[in-house]
């Protein structure tokens, strides 16, 4: 993988909120066909980091690469531009509203006088969820009276109906069962079958020591390092995560 | 009593025509006060003349509730719409009466054109600017528009110096209802059968495009009884005011208006009055932007979850500022109704209108919290207002114990809408 160019890289990422540097100089990369975990503790700034990368955030300093060129990421929209897509892990769901319109919100399908074609996307949704979910039912009803996983299904299939090349996704197992939490590690492993890069953001070690290629650990702001997991075991991993060590690096 | 099972089978009949239960309580909340006030009264309260002015009444505060219902659902307020209505009504009658004239000459056939005009784009301008500073600026809307209160109040006054301005053009003043300003009774008729009629195939497309994607649909007796239900009350309300006699008084000056010789005997009636028209026109225009149009979606997405909304895409900021720039363009409406149906603008003009818009708004189920609320809904809610308000003064209540009822009724009206929510999960 060395001798491509990655997918993505983000490179010497800062951003502070009021003097506090929640990302400070970072770089992290991704390939196609890969998955990276995003590794560290809460406010470590994992999310702050990725959410640079789908444009929820403005970054004080740092280049965006895609394909190799310099992207210009200043929004939602221009991320989804780069087909970047985004799993929040608060799911970003307008609760009021039902599972068609949150799948297509922002790019709703429109009939030729221009108006939004409600049953068009509801068909959509039926299909995508026949992949995803075949259980799922409630078209009809806002998602705000859907269950965890349902939730999740909607939010994930939103991230994989528009063809993205590059996959964000912020804790997308926390709110799961253990069946539904298998089909997301299914869908992953699927997913990277077909070349899509994945940025995995988890709080589990076995999550990422299992799903992913490599996992870069953050602590405190700032990348702890970035490692590939087949060289690592769970304990480095952990003590990456809770002492800001670097197994492969003697301390000075 | 009802025994849980009839309640059952009466709730899956109402599903299965896709009314929900808060559309139902509304109309059965507006038909209880017509029935008690037609009662008290002995009769006075469901007469065709009663409803017709009615109707007349209800139509400005109803196009700005239409409004008013993006505005909340979007989790802002418009506390402004008054004052900017009085404003709008100000300048528009000074622009008729002193500056018009002088362009294209006194009683020229262009200025109610020009006036009416004149008054949708400075509501949206002022709207817009108000949606700017909440959205970009981000004051919070609560303050800007009562600052907007304030501001159009006085702007008001400025304009002639707080004089009275009359008398409005004699076309302008059609708009606002009265015996000139209607349809007419063959108009009325022919109006009542187009609309019926693209309601029906509104409903049987729908129908149709649902069944093409495979998906089920209602049973055809559901759509039989709905198609009947719209029908039946747009003819029915035509009738109604196509039975409203013309006082005798007027009757040469509108069969001359109309076209019609005056002759011994010769009864006319009212038909649908204008206001009325522009009010079914704003609301079939409104509701097609909330249910079929991005912009709508993405009002209801923002007000459901801001960040999400943000996170997809949607500019949240200058949908702030459509949604006010709306708000305004419909207040702009509302002030050619309103002074239009009195033939002269005073400082009063619209004052607590605010109020009366944004209770009419939530009585029809918008939550203050965001994310709900339908455009029928506002509509009606401005119904219930306007007839619990004439029912009581035709009853005799006096003044101050009407807005005590009101304000109970609000709040009440408020809390079953809160009971509902929870009760449903919605």
């Amino acid at each position: 993988m060395t001798n491509k160019t990655p997918l993505v890289e983000l490179r010497n990422m800062s951003i502070a909120f009021g003097g506090v540097r929640a990302v400070d100089d970072v770089s992290v990369d991704l390939y196609a066909g890969e998955v990276v975990g995003l590794l560290g503790h809460n406010g470590a700034g994992k999310s702050t980091l990725i959410k640079m990368l789908s444009g929820a955030y403005g970054a004080d300093s740092g280049e965006i690469f895609i394909n190799g060129e310099k992207a210009k990421i200043r929004n939602p929209r221009d991320a989804r531009r780069y087909n970047i897509e985004t799993i929040y892990q608060t799911l970003a769901l307008a609760d009021n509203l039902d599972a068609a319109s949150n799948l297509f919100l922002g790019r709703e399908l429109v009939t030729s006088l221009g108006f939004v074609d409600d049953d068009a996307m509801e068909a959509e949704m039926r299909k995508i969820m026949t992949r995803l979910n075949p259980n799922f039912q409630k078209f009809h009803e806002p998602v705000s009276a859907l269950s965890g996983g349902q939730r999740q299904s909607v939010a994930i299939a939103r991230a994989v109906y528009f063809d993205a090349k590059i996959l964000i996704m912020d804790e997308p197992t926390a709110a799961l069962g253990p069946q539904e939490t298998q089909m997301v590690s299914e869908l992953i492993k699927k997913l990277k079958a077909e070349g899509i890069g994945i940025f995995l953001i988890s709080h589990d070690i076995h999550d990422v020591m299992t799903l992913c290629d490599r996992a870069s650990v953050m602590k405190n702001g700032k990348l702890v390092g970035t490692v590939d997991v087949d060289t690592v075991t769970d304990d480095e991993l952990l003590s990456m995560i809770i002492l800001g060590k670097h197994p492969h690096q003697k301390e000075a | 009593m009802s025994t849980p099972t009839t309640n059952r089978s009466a709730k899956t009949f109402f599903n299965k025509l896709g009314i929900d239960l808060r559309l139902l309580g509304m109309i059965g909340a507006l038909v209880i006060l017509c029935v008690m006030f037609d009662l008290i009264t002995g009769g006075r309260f469901l007469t065709p003349r009663n409803l017709f002015n009615l109707s007349v009444q209800t139509a400005s505060v109803a196009v700005m509730a239409t409004g008013m219902v993006f505005v909340i659902v979007t989790r802002n307020i418009d506390l402004s719409v008054g004052s900017m209505l009085g404003f709008i009504g100000m300048t528009v009658g000074a622009l008729q009466v002193y500056y018009f004239p002088d362009i294209v000459g006194l009683g020229h056939w262009s200025i109610w054109i020009l006036a009416s005009i004149a008054a949708i784009i400075m509501g949206a301008c002022l709207g817009a600017v108000q949606g700017w500073v909440v959205g970009y600026l981000t004051v919070p809307a609560f303050i800007v528009t009562l600052g907007g209160l304030l501001i159009y109040r006085g702007a008001m006054w400025w304009v002639t110096q707080g004089q009275t301005v009359a008398p409005l053009d004699p076309t302008f003043r059609l708009l606002g209802g009265g015996a000139d300003g209607t349809l007419g009774e063959t108009l009325s008729w022919g109006g009542g059968v187009v609309s019926s009629l693209v309601a029906v195939g509104l409903i049987l497309a729908s129908r149709r495009r649902k069944a093409n994607h495979g998906f089920t649909v209602k049973p055809m007796w559901a759509e039989g009884i709905l198609i009947a239900l719209a029908a039946g009350l747009v003819l029915g309300y035509v009738y109604i005011m196509n039975s409203y006699t013309i006082a005798k008084g007027a009757l040469p000056r509108i069969a001359e208006a109309r076209g019609i010789e005056l002759t011994e005997g010769l009864t006319l009636y009212h038909g649908v009055a204008i206001p009325v028209i522009i009010l079914l026109v704003v609301t079939i225009g409104m509701t097609l932007i909330s249910t079929r149009t991005r912009f709508g979606r993405y009002v209801y997405a923002t007000g459901g979850n801001p960040e999400a909304a943000e996170l997809s895409g949607i500019n949240t900021r200058m949908l702030t500022v459509k949604v006010f720039a709306l708000m305004g363009a419909l207040t702009g409406i509302a002030a050619i109704i309103a002074s239009a149906r009195l033939g002269a603008v005073d400082v009063g003009l619209g004052t607590l209108d605010e109020l009366r818009v944004i209770a009419a708004a939530v009585i029809g189920g918008t939550a203050l919290a965001g994310g709900f609320g339908t455009i029928y809904g506002a509509v009606i809610g401005a119904l219930i207002m306007q007839t619990l308000q004439s029912g009581m003064a035709s009853v005799g209540v006096d003044a101050p114990l009407q807005s005590i009822v009101v304000g109970l009724v609000l709040v009440f009206a408020v809390y079953i809408d809160i009971v509902y929510r929870r009760k449903t999960g919605a």
